[in-house]
Order: structure tokens, then C-alpha cells, then sequence
């Protein structure tokens, strides 16, 4: 396959906050973390200081396989800020823990070998002091469904 | 059981505003312009008027979305009003100012709730022109934002792009197909002396327009504009002896969940909170689906209408843009005459507004040269965050 290396989109990175500090800095050793419920074993993001399905407040944030699938994905063609944008891909995905347990983020592929369901991996981007969870696909594998 | 609220209310006037990309006419100029003719639509004078209310509340950040708020448009109009509400951006949308009148008028707190709506939107992009959640005022986002800013979806394109891709995938659908909500706008926008794009638009000028976010190209997207919109929502008691035969809200319907609360659900080719609106509506009322002769439905986005339409029971699961498909069975003269004034795309974003608007202006006959004929129900359909639905008759 040729190397079309995805563009990456300008950011504005997120404010740390008490909730969801440990999800933006997670990435420092490696691995992306999910809250979960210690009671009732909900994973649980964005992060909440409840669970929203059993109401128990025994959270706490876990290491995830870092596995999941695309649900769906756009490549942006549009510049939202003055000057150009190289088109980047901005996708939602579903972590494999979990049925309907998304993250948004980027996919770092090339669009035209892209496609809704294929596999794909956590890796990260550290800038300052967060480590921002971006995908790519599980090499040699296709869409499945 | 207690009668339904929306039942002892009636909508008896509208108004609405020159659009205008960019209007000379100030925010506090096009409010007054819209309300003034709603309340002499009505055959009321603004004495009359005993309770207001707005979507959403002022803002001065946002680039325009709600430039005026009820406070001062009270006092600029010479209103005494004893009922004010202000709808938030929290809750069912754009319909909950609606919902407020309806309950407000129903508890018997006042007879006639002027809703207003203003957006001016085109004048604030005269000083900037950048995603207002890309520049703010703070170097980092925060809240909600936090978990798709900084992966550079600083559009709600980039998000609704998301829904038309998995929808596309799930059903084998097509732009082709898509193009058509926007072409139908454009169509029916020619016939609206108030719309703002005229210039005819073939299916092939949408395949050639520029694409934004895939596969959402420029004309799925709606156009920011200056208008203000109207309406005058009376108890049923007085509504018999104004001028315009009554509109019945038949029934109302309103629902959260899906995008933007924080947890996401859904499989995104579907709008569970509309699906709830839609359900709700539909428990209100003997009418059905098949009753619905004209349709006015949400496209801040094209395929807002899709799911929508979907959520309301309008189409089957996966069916809508097979319907839509070649534009005929939704013309004007078709099965289901859908966003008859040209909707958002075409018409301008009266932001929800344009919708109730355009249900009132065909169950009174007054569509001129984009009339539905026999026009008696109209299903309104709003929001892409919360969601709020009416179905409107006459009698
Ligand atoms: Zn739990």
C-alpha cells in the first residue's frame, strides 16, 4: 500500500480538568485508561462522578486494550480558521470493552483506504502536558460487517 | 384525563423579518419588524400581548446566535407583559420556547405569549469570520468541546458528517440520493420571496460543489443569515374571534439523547432523541403519519432531515432517501411536500424558526406560488441537539 501519511488537524488542546485529567495525561506510559465502575464493571466516558448505570460512586480509571473499530469517520476538506488545512480524517471509535463506548478522534490514514468498521489502535501525540489518544488502523486487516 | 395542554392553545398570527446576508437593519430592528407584524397578523394590538418569550436566552459570544433577548424587546416594543419566559440552549431545542407559550397559555398565566426568534449572524461575520470554537477567548477548551476540539472538529459539520457516513454505510445510500434535500430547497426557495438563494441548483451543481466535511458538501450545509421570526400563540378561547382561522397545535413532542449531553448513544444513522420526540408526538394524537400533507423539517444539515424524517415515522428505518431520491415525491406536488419555503438551505437560518413559519404560511394558504394544495397538516420537525416536534392542523 502506498504511504499516503494523513494530515493532522490544527489544535487547540483541552484544559485539564479534575474529571478527566487522567484520560488527557494517560498516554504517558502508554496506555489509554477508561473510568470504570468498580461495582458494576461499566465503563464509563466521558468521564461522570457517578455510574450511570448502577449510581455507585467506586470509579476508577482502568487500562484498555486500546483496541476498537470505526464507526464512522469524515475527512475535512474545510479551513474553520483563516489560511489552508491539509484535509485530515476526524472519526468516532468504538472501543472493543465496551458496546457503544466512543472516543472522537483522529484516524492517522489515508482516507481512501479508510472505511467504516475496519480495526484500529490507540497510539498517541504529546503536546505539553497532554497526551492526545489518535488511532490507526491494525495493519493487513479490513473492514469486517 | 386532563386535556393536553398544546390543545387549549392555538397560533393565531406570524411575522417574520426581511433575511439579509448581511441586513442593514439592526437585531433589535428585524425583532421588532417580525413581532409587530406577527401581533397585527393576530388582530391584536401589542397591548394585547400578556407573555413572552425567546430561543434561546441573549448572547453576546456565539458570533450572532441570539443577539436579542426578551428583556429588552419587551421594553422596546412597549409590552406589559405578566408571563416571561426564556427558553435556554439546554433542553429540546428550538421548539422549547414554543413548549414554554403552550404551557404558559395552557396554566392560564397569560392569553397571548409573543415567541420570538433573531439571529444575526451574517453582521457578526463581518468582524470575524473564524470558528468562534477555534479562537474563543481561552487557549484551551473545556466542558463538552473538550472531547472533539482538539481532534480539529471545530464544525457541528465535522459531527454531522459522522451521522451521514455511518447512515451511507448502513444502508448502501448515496450523495446522489442526499443532494436531493438540498435541491428540493432550492426549488421550493425560488418560489419564497423571503429565501435567501434563488439561483436555480441542479443535483449536478451539488455532486461539483466543494466539499466541507465528507461526504457533507457546501450545499448540505445551511446558510448564517439576519432575520428575526414570530409568532403568536393565543388560548383557544380568544382565539375564535381573531381574523385567521385558528392553527391547532395537535400534538407536541420533545426528546434528548444522542449528540452533545455529554454521553453519546446511538449507533449514529439514527436520532434517539428525535425518535423519543417522535414518540411522544405520536402518542398525543389519532392522527398518523400518513395524515401528514406538508412536512417542515430541521436541515441546518441535509441529513437532519433525513433523520428526522426517519424519527417521525415519515419514513421507515434506512427508507427516507429512497423517498427523497430524484426529488418528485417531495416536490410540491408530490406525496410528501417536504421544507415547501426552501428550509434552512435555501431559505436562510431562521434557526427552527423558518420551519413553524412555513407550516403556518401553508395551513393558511398563503404559499402563493409554492402552495401545497389542500394543505391541513403540517409536521414540524426541530433541533440537531434537542429535539422538538409539532403537528399542526387546521380544522
Ligand atoms: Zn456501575
Amino acid at each position: 500500500m502506498t504511504a499516503i501519511v494523513s494530515s493532522r488537524p490544527p489544535r487547540k488542546l483541552p484544559l485539564l480538568e479534575p474529571d478527566t485529567a487522567f484520560f488527557w495525561t494517560s498516554g504517558a506510559d502508554g496506555h489509554l485508561r477508561i473510568l470504570r465502575c468498580g461495582h458494576c464493571g461499566h465503563w464509563q466516558h466521558p468521564p461522570l462522578p457517578r455510574c450511570p448505570v448502577c449510581h455507585g460512586d467506586d470509579l476508577a480509571p482502568q487500562k484498555v486494550s486500546g483496541k476498537g473499530r470505526v464507526i464512522s469517520f469524515t475527512v475535512n476538506h474545510q479551513a474553520w480558521t483563516d489560511g489552508q488545512v491539509d484535509p485530515f480524517v476526524f472519526a468516532v471509535i468504538e472501543l472493543d470493552e465496551q458496546r457503544e463506548l466512543y472516543l472522537f478522534s483522529n484516524v492517522l490514514a489515508a482516507p481512501d483506504v479508510l472505511r467504516v468498521g475496519i480495526p484500529v489502535h490507540v497510539t498517541f501525540e504529546q503536546q505539553e502536558d497532554v497526551w492526545l489518544p489518535l488511532f490507526v488502523p491494525v495493519a493487513g486487516e479490513n473492514a469486517h460487517g | 384525563m386532563a386535556e393536553l395542554p398544546e390543545r387549549l392553545c392555538r397560533i393565531t398570527g406570524i411575522g417574520q423579518s426581511e433575511v439579509g446576508r448581511p441586513s442593514p437593519r439592526s437585531a433589535i430592528q428585524l425583532t421588532m419588524d417580525a413581532a409587530f407584524q406577527a401581533i397585527a397578523d393576530a388582530g391584536l394590538t401589542p397591548a394585547d400581548i400578556d407573555g413572552i418569550t425567546n430561543y434561546p436566552m441573549k448572547s453576546t459570544e456565539g458570533g450572532g446566535i441570539s443577539p436579542v433577548g426578551v428583556g429588552e424587546a419587551m421594553f422596546a416594543m412597549g409590552l406589559d407583559c405578566t408571563w416571561i419566559g426564556s427558553a435556554t440552549h439546554e433542553g429540546p431545542g428550538h421548539m422549547s420556547a414554543i413548549f414554554q407559550a403552550v404551557m404558559a397559555v395552557a396554566t392560564g398565566l397569560c392569553r397571548h405569549v409573543l415567541v420570538f426568534r433573531t439571529v444575526a449572524q451574517a453582521q457578526a461575520r463581518l468582524v470575524s469570520r473564524e470558528s468562534t470554537l477555534l479562537t474563543g477567548r481561552h487557549a484551551r477548551v473545556d466542558g463538552n468541546n473538550a472531547w472533539t476540539v482538539p481532534f480539529g472538529a471545530v464544525s457541528p459539520a465535522n459531527m454531522w458528517a459522522l451521522y451521514a457516513k455511518a447512515y451511507f454505510a448502513k444502508y448502501g445510500a448515496t450523495s446522489e440520493q442526499l443532494g436531493w434535500v438540498a435541491v428540493n430547497g432550492r426549488r421550493n426557495a425560488a418560489r419564497n420571496p423571503n429565501a435567501i438563494y434563488k439561483k436555480p441548483l441542479t443535483i449536478e451543481d451539488y455532486l461539483e460543489a466543494r466539499m466541507i466535511s465528507s461526504p457533507l458538501r457546501l450545499y448540505d450545509c445551511d446558510t448564517h443569515i439576519d432575520g428575526a421570526t414570530a409568532l403568536i400563540i393565543s388560548h383557544r378561547d380568544t382565539a375564535a374571534d381573531q381574523p385567521n382561522p385558528p392553527i391547532h397545535i395537535e400534538a407536541m413532542g420533545m426528546g434528548l439523547g444522542g449528540l452533545g449531553q455529554g454521553i453519546h448513544t446511538g449507533d449514529f444513522t439514527c436520532l434517539p432523541g428525535a425518535e423519543k420526540a417522535g414518540a411522544m408526538l405520536w402518542s398525543r394524537t389519532d392522527l398518523k403519519p400518513k395524515d401528514v400533507d406538508n412536512a417542515q423539517i430541521y436541515d441546518g444539515f441535509s441529513i437532519h432531515t433525513v433523520l428526522w424524517g426517519e424519527a417521525m415515522n415519515l419514513f421507515g428505518k434506512g427508507e427516507a432517501l429512497a423517498f427523497i431520491d430524484g426529488g418528485q415525491r417531495i416536490a410540491l406536488d408530490g406525496e410528501l411536500p417536504m421544507n415547501t419555503g426552501g428550509g434552512q438551505l435555501s431559505g436562510g437560518r431562521f434557526h427552527g424558526y423558518g420551519h413553524t413559519y412555513e407550516a403556518c404560511i401553508q395551513l393558511w394558504g398563503r404559499g402563493g406560488e409554492r402552495q401545497v394544495k389542500g394543505a391541513k397538516v403540517s409536521a414540524v420537525c426541530n433541533g440537531g441537539y434537542g429535539y422538538g416536534a409539532l403537528l399542526l392542523r387546521t380544522d
